[in-house]
């Protein structure tokens, strides 16, 4: 048994590398001063992410990630939630497993599909090339993610505590708020989470859905990789990568706390 | 009873196929301390939870002051419960989780203060108020669920073995403080429990359960002194069945000759047909050891092994027919196994068990 910790070593190591590897590629570039996006650097700068922050398209874009990456974070939270709460507990019922297979359903549509048909619809209610079209758009793909993470928090929730709260005088109304939100708050986080990086991450939709005005990084990203190649997309991607580690970081801490809590 | 205070009415619980509380009926009296004791799994903590309103009964009516309560949802019961696992709330302090009830009715800060101080006084945990409940042990999780279900001194408590995670110590006191609180508030106590001495020392009457039916329901000095069914018997205590067959009745005496030939007399207030076939339970403590009286049964026996109990002796004996055991009081002299001796009881200590 003494080879399985070294083999469990090895093989962790090799597969952390394979997924880490682009990632190790692209980042040293955001630091390059020359204006192509390959190896070797010749000199270190700042000049990318200055160009990031000062040239009006990228400016744009960064504003309008986080614009669309809040509303999209909070619909599709609020969202999740409510069907994750409205969906516990009935799985035998034919009615509660269509609608949670519906539920999931966006994320195995492929993006493309759900794209076309998005934009024939905005189109029609006066929603394409608008804000709240690409926050609608990204929701959809979003809230999967929250449903699965709140209705994992909630099956963690034993009942008798939330009968407990209701024998001691609270109401339904008030049971939810000061027993279940409290107790499944892990869950709700990490689908809020993982909503607001879906949003960040969405390129596909965001092509069919948004006009010039909603630009969003990765959408910036998309286009600036096939019309120039700068250097300013590894800048950009360094920055995604940081905020991403340090909101992955942030919903540790949050689950470890509650955990000790 | 017609002025019960809680009154279950018919009332069967079915989980799919399987019949869980049987057409059952029970009648509380206001005030009144019950126990439930019965076999795992023969329906309290259901019948409980019926109470509280988390189960609907399949059929028949649970009523409550007089009222029903079947539509009445849980919040609105104002019945204090503790349930087996403790539910205590994980992300509150154990303050919190007291003040819990006084918040839900709008108390004010300094009443509830003052009350949740005193509740955990009472389960002796004020040093704990600002534990999370998972830093207790099994034993103090208890208390602080026994304390919330108390602090707003509901009507009706119900307690679904409250006491069990205790040592002995505790578990006394703990039993003390509930019964002084049952007296001091005159409140309704529903009480499921495993301890037999516990239901036999705090109840007022005691209920026994088995598949989802109330086998027999009295005061305690009832249930444990004249069971009515074997069951019952058994279940309380120990006791001791000898087969018989009924020879004759007369004037609230039956003659019953026993499978091994021996003739006995047992006191019984009603009459048995002749030849019946019937059994005689007799407690191990009534039995004497040598010291034949007067108008006692009494069977030869022999001693097969005795078991040291330090307060007494638990002697073996076989009359040749069946064994049994008595429960010997301590003597200068003890009997000896291998000993040939006179098995005695009074007919008013031995009874028929259906
Ligand atoms: N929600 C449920 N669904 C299906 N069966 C259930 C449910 N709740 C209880 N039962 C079954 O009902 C029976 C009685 O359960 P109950 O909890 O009332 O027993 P109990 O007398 O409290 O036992 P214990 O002394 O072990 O606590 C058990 O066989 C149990 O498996
Ligand atoms: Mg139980």
């Amino acid at each position: 048994m003494k080879t399985l910790p070294v083999s469990k070593a090895v093989f962790g190591t090799a597969v952390v590398i394979f997924l880490m590897a682009p990632l190790f590629a692209i980042l040293p570039l955001a630091f390059t001063d020359s204006i192509f996006l390959n190896y070797p650097i010749p000199g270190f700068s700042f000049r990318w992410f200055h160009e990031l922050f000062t040239a009006n398209a990228w400016r744009w874009s960064i504003l309008n990630s986080l614009v669309i990456g809040c509303g999209t974070t909070i619909l599709a939270t609020v969202l999740g939630t409510i069907a994750a709460l409205g969906l516990r507990g009935n799985s035998a019922s034919l009615f509660f497993s269509f609608f949670r297979t519906a539920f999931l359903l966006p994320m195995v549509v492929p993006a493309v599909v759900l794209g076309v048909g998005m934009q024939l619809m905005f189109a029609q209610y006066g929603l394409a090339n608008t804000y709240v079209g690409v926050i609608i758009a990204h929701t959809v793909i979003a809230i999967p993610f929250v449903v699965v993470n709140v209705t994992a928090a909630l099956q963690g929730i034993d009942r008798r505590l939330e009968n407990a709260a209701a024998s001691l005088g609270a109401s339904p109304a008030v049971v939810l708020q000061q027993v279940t939100l409290p107790l499944a708050m892990p869950g709700i986080v990490s689908g809020a989470v993982f909503a607001f990086a879906t949003s960040l991450d969405e390129v596909v939709l965001t092509l069919f859905v948004a006009g010039p005005n909603q630009r969003t990084v990765a959408r910036q990203m998309f286009s600036t990789i096939r019309e120039n190649i700068s250097p300013a997309i590894a800048a950009a991607a360094f920055l995604f990568i940081v905020g991403t580690v340090v909101i992955a970081g942030l919903v540790l801490l949050a689950q470890k706390k509650t955990q000790r809590a | 009873m017609s002025d019960a205070f809680i009154h279950f009415d018919k009332v069967s619980k079915a989980f799919g196929i399987v019949t869980v509380v049987d057409n059952l009926d029970l009648s509380i009296g206001r005030g009144e301390f019950v126990s439930m004791l019965g076999p795992s799994g023969s329906g309290k903590t259901t019948l409980l939870m019926m109470l509280a309103g988390f189960e609907n009964p399949t059929s028949g009516a649970i009523s409550v002051g007089g009222k029903r309560v079947d539509a009445l949802p849980p919040h609105k019961r104002n019945m204090g419960v503790v349930f087996q696992n403790y539910a205590l709330f994980p992300h509150m302090s154990v303050a919190d989780n007291v003040a819990f009830p006084l918040k839900m009715r709008g108390a004010s800060r300094s009443e509830i203060v003052e009350r949740v101080t005193k509740a955990l006084d009472m389960v002796q945990l004020s040093a704990f108020h600002e534990r999370k409940p998972i830093q207790l042990s099994g034993g103090q999780q208890q208390r602080v669920a026994l304390a919330r279900a108390l602090v707003f001194e509901p009507e009706v408590v119900l307690m679904d073995e409250p006491l069990g995670a205790l040592d002995k110590k505790l578990r006394e006191q703990m039993q003390m403080d509930i019964r002084d609180i049952h007296h001091r508030l005159g409140l309704t106590i529903v009480f499921v429990t495993h301890d037999q001495t516990e239901a036999l020392t705090m109840s007022d009457r005691i209920a026994i359960f088995n598949h989802g039916k109330i086998e027999q329901i009295g005061r305690p000095s009832e249930i444990y002194d004249r069971p009515k069914t074997q069951f019952v018997a058994e279940f309380i205590g120990e006791t001791n069945l000898l087969g018989g067959k009924v020879a004759s009745s007369s004037n609230g005496v039956l003659n019953v000759i026993l499978d091994g030939g021996q003739p006995i007399s047992v006191a019984s207030a009603t009459t048995q047909e002749p030849g019946k076939h019937v059994k005689v339970s007799v407690r191990p403590e009534r039995i004497e050891l040598d010291s034949p009286g007067d108008g006692q049964n009494e069977l030869k026996v022999r001693v097969t092994d005795i078991v040291y109990h330090g307060d007494h002796l638990q002697v073996l004996v076989d009359s040749g027919h069946r064994s049994f055991v008595v429960k010997a009081t301590r003597k200068a002299v003890a009997p000896q196994v291998g000993q040939e001796i006179i098995a005695s009881f009074s007919p008013e200590q031995c009874w028929i068990v259906s």
